[in-house]
């Protein structure tokens, strides 16, 4: 039987838990569904297939992308991590007042709409674009570089700036949770400031990372508006594949079997990434 | 008190630390002797705290020197002193285990790896915690964190440990216990140890010496029963334990005595040796008396210096002890008197006259 206070708190949550359910589960079974199916022409065939799976399992082409999504964006995730650790500790450790004033200009960037700073980055990338013609202008080249756009680098270069904020504040926060009594106590039995941060601060702001890292990680591989805009060809991946099959190649089945695939290998990847994390920041409570 | 010619472990002079504009500490001159137990009491915002710390190389004083075992602390950062602090709230690393905090020390000075689980196990075992090396650090209990904090600074067999208020967490029973344990284990090992405590009981029963702060300055520094008994100041003596303030005046001072005139007591004459040097003696308007000076006088019990008589207004009972509130005539306040209650002697009602005697020798008077 329900208590009192479980029920209430089950009605509180209902709404919230209803609508998640029908936005986040639905959809899955119905890919998941979808997945197992199969097109013939413009009939959906729906005796179930392993097909789909054999497809995308077999055939270089989404091989590539898949490796091409996951090199992309764990490098994306490496340099978002590793340039938003030194600005969380800054901000935890050496700012004393106004934290919070540099909190709300690292949300700055979020007031404008991801698209138009993925736009942001062509205009500043293009071949007219600002950068070439400052270059220009100064002397330092002759011609456009043309190596700027549309290619892996560009994205990777739009994706870490679009991700910055989403990493430092896991690991500020993180960090503003370590007792400080704990770096005295480390430093009165005689580590330098070095050896410290790696006995103490980094394995106590361990979960930190590994959430930044995960919240970096999980939604570029699936990411398909940057590489379409400033991606060019070698800069296309997974989603944009699944996409097009949902779309114009219209093979909604082989396109589910390719998402639940990058699924399923995003999730082992994050599973590993928290398995070490923990491991590496030990049997914190 | 343990050798007869105390070798200084620490010396302070003349050490300063203001905070912007807000001076914390006033000009702290001490000395503390190897082997010591060495106290600073005060009430809290006094600067205790701050004291400690700089010893320890967390905070640099304004002006003055700190100079430990023979050399100038100026710049050394507290990685490179030889003191260990154990932390008020015990700074327990919580992603290492029991064994991996008490080694924290050695794993730096890379000790080899048997060497440091046999020093481990040994301060484990001083500190009562033998066998739960293994433990991890959120499966303790307030106590064992403690001790494993103690264990932690003391294998790494520093000159100094410094103490900040590590019993103020725990409950009464386990910290009167804690106090037996931290004394005797001090003494065994022969280091120095500084305590920071408000808890004057805490600081009496503990210490060799304890400083009393008020404000940023030391106003006394001396033995437990020194202090208890020749306060230098009405704000240390109300301090330490209890304490009845007199109105009185000096009238006279004459071969080799002092005439004093206490209102609520009477007339009397003091031997000089329990003059304070130094004492002004136009300025003197209070002397002291503490509750168990005080008798009040039972049928058949000894007979005292002087008498006087009292109205009881109030009683408090305490088990082993009953506190009596008096009224002494020509005194607005009254005064406390602590009574041992021995078999078949009764608690006297309030509103009952009794005599109370007192004795020259328990005035205490202040500078
Ligand atoms: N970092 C700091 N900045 C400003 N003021 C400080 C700082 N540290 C201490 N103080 C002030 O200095 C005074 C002494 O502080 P301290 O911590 O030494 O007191 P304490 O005697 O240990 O008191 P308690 O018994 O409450 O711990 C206090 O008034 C405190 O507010
Ligand atoms: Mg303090």
């Amino acid at each position: 039987m329900l208590t009192g206070e479980r029920r209430q708190g089950l009605a509180l949550i209902s709404p919230t838990l209803l609508y998640s359910l029908l936005m986040l589960a639905a959809p899955l079974v119905m890919v998941l569904t979808f997945s197992f199916w199969s097109q013939n022409y413009l009939e959906l065939d729906t005796t179930l297939t392993l097909d789909n799976y054999r497809e995308a399992w077999s055939k270089p082409i989404y091989s590539t992308l898949i490796f091409r999504s996951l090199k992309i964006s764990l490098i994306v995730t490496l340099v978002t991590v590793v340039l938003a650790f030194p600005i969380a500790y800054y901000l935890s450790f050496h700012v004393k007042q106004r934290k919070a004033l540099w909190l709300f200009l690292i949300t700055v960037p979020f007031w404008t709409s991801y698209l138009l700073r993925v736009f942001l980055w062509k205009v500043i990338l293009g071949y007219n674009g600002v950068l070439n013609t400052a270059l220009k202008g100064v002397g330092i080249i002759e011609e456009p570089l043309t190596f700027l756009l549309y290619n892996a680098n560009a994205v990777v270069l739009t994706l870490a700036h679009a991700w910055a904020p989403f990493a430092i504040l896991p690991i500020f926060v993180a960090l503003e949770k370590i007792d400080r009594s704990l770096l005295e106590a480390a430093e009165d039995l005689g580590d330098g400031p070095v050896r410290r941060f790696f006995r103490i601060t980094l394995p106590l702001a361990m979960p930190g990372v590994v959430a930044s890292t995960l919240i970096v990680l999980i939604p570029t591989v699936g990411d398909f508006i940057t590489p379409k805009l400033v991606g060019g060809t070698d800069g296309l991946m997974i989603a944009n594949m699944i996409q097009i099959q949902f779309g114009k190649a219209n093979n909604a089945p082989l396109g589910a079997a390719l998402a639940l695939s990058s699924m399923l290998i995003v999730a082992s990847i994050s599973a590993v990434i928290f398995l070490l994390g923990k491991r590496f920041g030990g049997k914190v409570q | 008190m343990t050798s007869p010619l105390p070798k200084p472990i620490i010396d302070l002079t003349g050490i300063t630390k203001s905070f912007g504009t807000f001076q914390a500490l006033k000009g702290i001159n001490a000395t503390i002797n190897e082997g010591e137990f060495f106290s600073l009491l005060g009430p809290s915002g006094c600067g205790k705290t701050t004291l400690l710390r700089m010893i320890a190389g967390f905070e640099t004083p304004t002006d003055g020197t700190i100079v430990i075992a023979g050399q100038d602390m100026a710049g050394v950062p507290a990685n490179r002193r030889p003191t260990n602090m154990v932390f008020q709230s015990y700074a327990i690393f919580p992603h290492l285990s029991v064994a991996e905090n008490v080694g924290y020390g050695l794993k730096t000075r890379k000790l080899p790896k048997a060497e440091i689980a046999q020093e481990v196990e040994q301060a484990l075992q001083m500190v009562d915690l033998g066998g739960l090396g293994s433990r991890a650090a959120h499966e303790l209990s307030g106590g064992q964190r403690q001790r494993v904090a103690l264990a932690r600074a003391l294998v790494m067999k520093p000159k100094v440990v410094l103490l900040d208020e590590p019993l103020s967490a725990l409950d009464k029973k386990l910290r009167d216990q804690m106090q037996v344990e931290l004394r005797q284990l001090q003494q065994r090992l022969g280091i120095t140890f500084i305590l920071v405590t408000h808890d004057q009981e805490e600081a009496l029963t503990m210490s060799d010496r304890i400083a009393v702060m008020f404000d940023g300055r030391i106003a006394q520094l001396a033995t437990p029963e020194e202090l208890y008994r020749r306060p230098v100041d009405r704000r240390v003596a109300s301090f330490i334990g209890v304490m009845n303030f007199l109105d009185a005046r000096a009238t006279g001072r004459m071969n080799g005595h002092l005439a004093l005139d206490i209102p609520a007591l009477g007339s009397i004459e003091l031997p000089s040796a329990q003059v304070p040097e130094g004492l002004d003696l136009r300025n003197l308007e209070t002397i002291g008396i503490r509750p168990e000076m005080l008798t009040i006088l039972f049928d058949g019990s000894e007979q005292t210096e002087h008498v006087v008589r009292g109205e009881v207004t109030g009683t408090a009972y305490y088990g082993d002890m009953t506190y009596y509130s008096v009224r002494l005539p020509g005194h607005a306040e009254d005064v406390t008197i602590s009574m041992r209650n021995t078999a078949g002697r009764s608690i006297v009602p309030p509103g009952s006259e009794v005599p109370v005697g007192w004795g020259a020798d328990s005035i205490v008077l202040f500078q």
